[in-house]
């Protein structure tokens, strides 16, 4: 009986330790994009900071907004920046603004299945809106077959295949195609979830992948980071240069520092259809968004311990994971804005 | 040892004459008045959920009215919201799911009942509650890597070639849509239609059968019309189940559906269900009315399984009193 009271006192005080040791913990929601790269950088930064805990799950960038507005995590995540409205429901719930941090850099590829066709097609900017916009049906229309000479197209339907659930990758699609299209932007807008002109709707981007290589003569849009890590071929896509560039870490990275020269304080910035020559055009931040106030000081010092860590040493994860690095410029910004988180 | 105290309590009208404490202390009133708060706790989740639906969708129900149900554009952009496409969709594959599974699912049942060996029916329903065990999302990958490309190369084609006059078969195959959905939710809701209904046939008493063969009928007649109608009610409640879960069905719908919000009387045509809507907009939704207008699908398909469901019993009821048999001996 003693020996058993004497081993509950030790379990209880172990317990205690380890209580004390994880005593600080911080919980994040929002964007799954970039949840691959955030839970690694978590995972290494509670190997160097023992008593740190950051917890972070991927509902969804809407959902990330939503639950840092209402107070319930202490950060958030997003593939696409708050806007004016969301930023003044924050602003007056809580009488302090929210700021963006971007983190990593992704990107959108144009993958295809046209029997016969096995060489890189090249896409012009009317061309992914024309098919996009139910305008080019056939792959042997003028506006694909252009800049893909000595390739022979084959007259059949296009079947447009897109994501059926609202995500980050198709927010970047479509802001993409509001810039190169003004049809596009009047008729369909940008977001999560957009109402598609034509099209199937496949969930998630392994539903979508899976869905071209099934389908001939299907085009689509997936996550540069899946199709990389699953060996699949996809287009090239002209920028705002004239240069058609085929979407890697270099070429996204590109995108970044063409618009870092004109990066807004707030860091909400858009960067598809970003000028540069070697930039891929169909390129985005994912953001975290931090309070600028905490009235907890330890909280606020350890985000922004992360966010600092994240900013240098935490960039050297990225391309393991195929996700694209935030040029220098970004970051020494990034690292300025940091002190208006009080 | 310590259950020497326990007394057994008397049956019929003794019961009812003790006191309220002698019952207490015996036990009967708090196992009355436990289950009692067990039945009571469905009737308030039930209560709970359509006010949360209704309170949560009041934004999207103001500004829509019952043109919610009447147009058919879903544009979160513009956030113009009409739920008549999912609706439309959702009633399509349920529809073609039971057209499916009825006779497959009853004719199986009477085998497994009336004509087959004990011995294969047990083991054969050993694997039906297996099949109805499996996860509905492993139904949605069987969907997309076997009958889709099945539907565009074999199926469709076909169907085009030798009905292609009827509206129903027409427009291009592209594998995935309604009658691939309803396919799909038929083989989902199989399982559970055999797996009832045999139970039911084979609680038919067996005078009933002995009744019909000694009048001289056959093995099929007594089956046929005496077994079947005697379990009618019976039957009637496992195809309503399969409904409700044809209804509400998500994960395996979405997947081969095609997520596409159009009405077309093309059964090839891509299409949607409020279920398969609200799982994958829900977690992006940033606009408040996008969110509720989720929340009103949630309350309209909340309705539409509530008005099936009372259809489901008036028909039970209609034809139990014309039928022969009612479950009363």
């Amino acid at each position: 009986m003693k020996r058993l009271a004497g081993f509950l006192l030790v379990v209880l005080a172990l317990a205690g330790v380890l209580w004390a040791d994880s005593a600080l913990s911080i919980t994040g929601a929002g964007a799954t994009f970039p949840y691959p790269m955030y839970s690694k950088w978590f995972d290494e930064y509670h190997k160097k900071n023992a008593n740190l805990e950051i917890n972070y799950q991927s509902i969804g960038s809407g959902g990330g907004i939503k639950q840092v507005t209402e107070g319930t995590v202490d950060f958030g995540a997003t593939d696409g920046p708050m806007n004016d409205d969301q930023l003044k429901a924050y602003q007056d719930k809580h009488g302090f603004g929210i700021l963006h941090f971007p983190t990593v850099l992704g990107a959108d590829v144009p993958a295809y299945n046209v029997p016969g066709v096995t060489a890189e097609l090249n896409f012009t900017q009317d061309a992914i809106a024309g098919i996009f916009l139910g305008k080019i049906t056939k792959w042997n229309d003028p506006a694909i077959s252009g800049p893909n000479k000595g390739l022979n197209l084959p007259a059949n339907d296009i079947v447009v295949v897109h994501r059926s659930e609202g995500s980050g990758t198709t927010y970047i699609w479509t802001d993409y195609l509001s810039k190169v299209s003004d049809e596009w932007k009047t008729k369909v807008g940008k977001g999560a979830s957009v109402n598609w002109p034509v099209g199937l709707g496949a969930k998630g981007n392994e539903s979508v992948a899976g869905t071209i290589k099934n389908t001939p003569n299907s085009f689509g849009y997936v996550e540069l980071i899946y199709a990389i890590q699953n060996n699949m071929p996809y287009g090239r896509v002209r920028n705002s240069s004239g240069a058609f560039v085929k979407a890697d870490l270099a070429s996204v990275t590109a995108a970044a520092a063409g618009a870092a020269k004109n990066m807004p304080d707030d860091f909400r910035v858009s960067i598809t259809d970003a000028p540069g020559k070697t930039a891929y055009p169909i390129s985005s931040f994912t953001w975290l968004l931090v309070p600028a106030k905490f009235s907890d000081a330890t909280k606020r010092d350890a985000i922004k311990g992360f966010v600092k860590w994240m900013l240098a040493d935490g960039q050297n994860y990225t391309e393991a994971l195929s996700y694209a690095k935030l040029p220098k410029e970004v970051v020494a910004k990034e690292l300025k804005a940091l002190n208006n988180v009080q | 040892m310590a259950t020497t105290t326990t007394t057994v309590p008397s049956a019929g009208p003794v019961a009812g004459s003790r006191s309220f404490f002698s019952r207490l202390r015996e036990g009967d009133e708090i196992a009355r008045m436990i289950t009692f708060l067990f039945a009571a706790s469905v009737v308030l989740v039930t209560v709970l959920l359509v006010f949360e639906l209704w309170q949560g969708s009041a934004l999207s129900r103001h500004k829509f009215g019952f043109h919610f149900f009447r147009t058919s554009v879903w544009d979160p952009i513009f956030e113009q919201f009409g739920a008549l496409p999912f609706i439309y969709g959702t009633l399509v594959t349920a529809t073609v799911s039971l057209l499916i599974a009825v006779p497959l699912g009853i004719g199986a049942a009477i085998f497994l009942a009336e004509l087959a060996p004990a011995r294969v029916s047990d083991t054969l329903e050993f694997f039906i509650d297996l099949l109805a065990a499996v996860p509905s999302v492993i139904y949605g990958v069987l969907g997309i890597f076997i009958v889709v490309p099945l539907m565009r190369q074999y199926i469709q084609p076909a169907l085009k070639h030798s009905l292609g006059f009827l509206p129903l078969f027409q427009g291009p195959a592209y594998g995935v849509g309604f009658l691939t959905a309803g396919i799909v939710l038929a083989i989902m809701v199989i399982p559970y239609i055999i797996s009832v209904s045999r139970e039911v046939l084979l609680s038919v008493p067996r005078d009933q059968r002995e009744a019909a063969l000694s009048l001289g009928a056959t093995r099929w007649e007594s089956t046929w019309k005496v077994v079947v109608p005697f379990a009618r009610a019976g039957i009637f409640g496992s195809i309503f189940l399969a409904l409700a879960r044809a209804l509400g069905e998500t994960m395996a719908v979405t997947m081969v559906i095609g997520n596409t919000p159009v009405i077309s009387a093309s059964l090839f045509s891509p299409g949607y269900s409020i279920a398969a809507v609200i799982a994958n907009e829900f977690t992006e939704a940033t606009g408040d009315l996008h969110t509720q207008s989720l929340i009103e699908l949630g309350l309209v398909l909340f309705i539409l399984t509530f008005i099936l469901n009372g259809f489901a019993r008036l028909l039970i009821v209609a034809t139990s009193q014309r039928g022969s048999g009612t479950g009363h001996v």
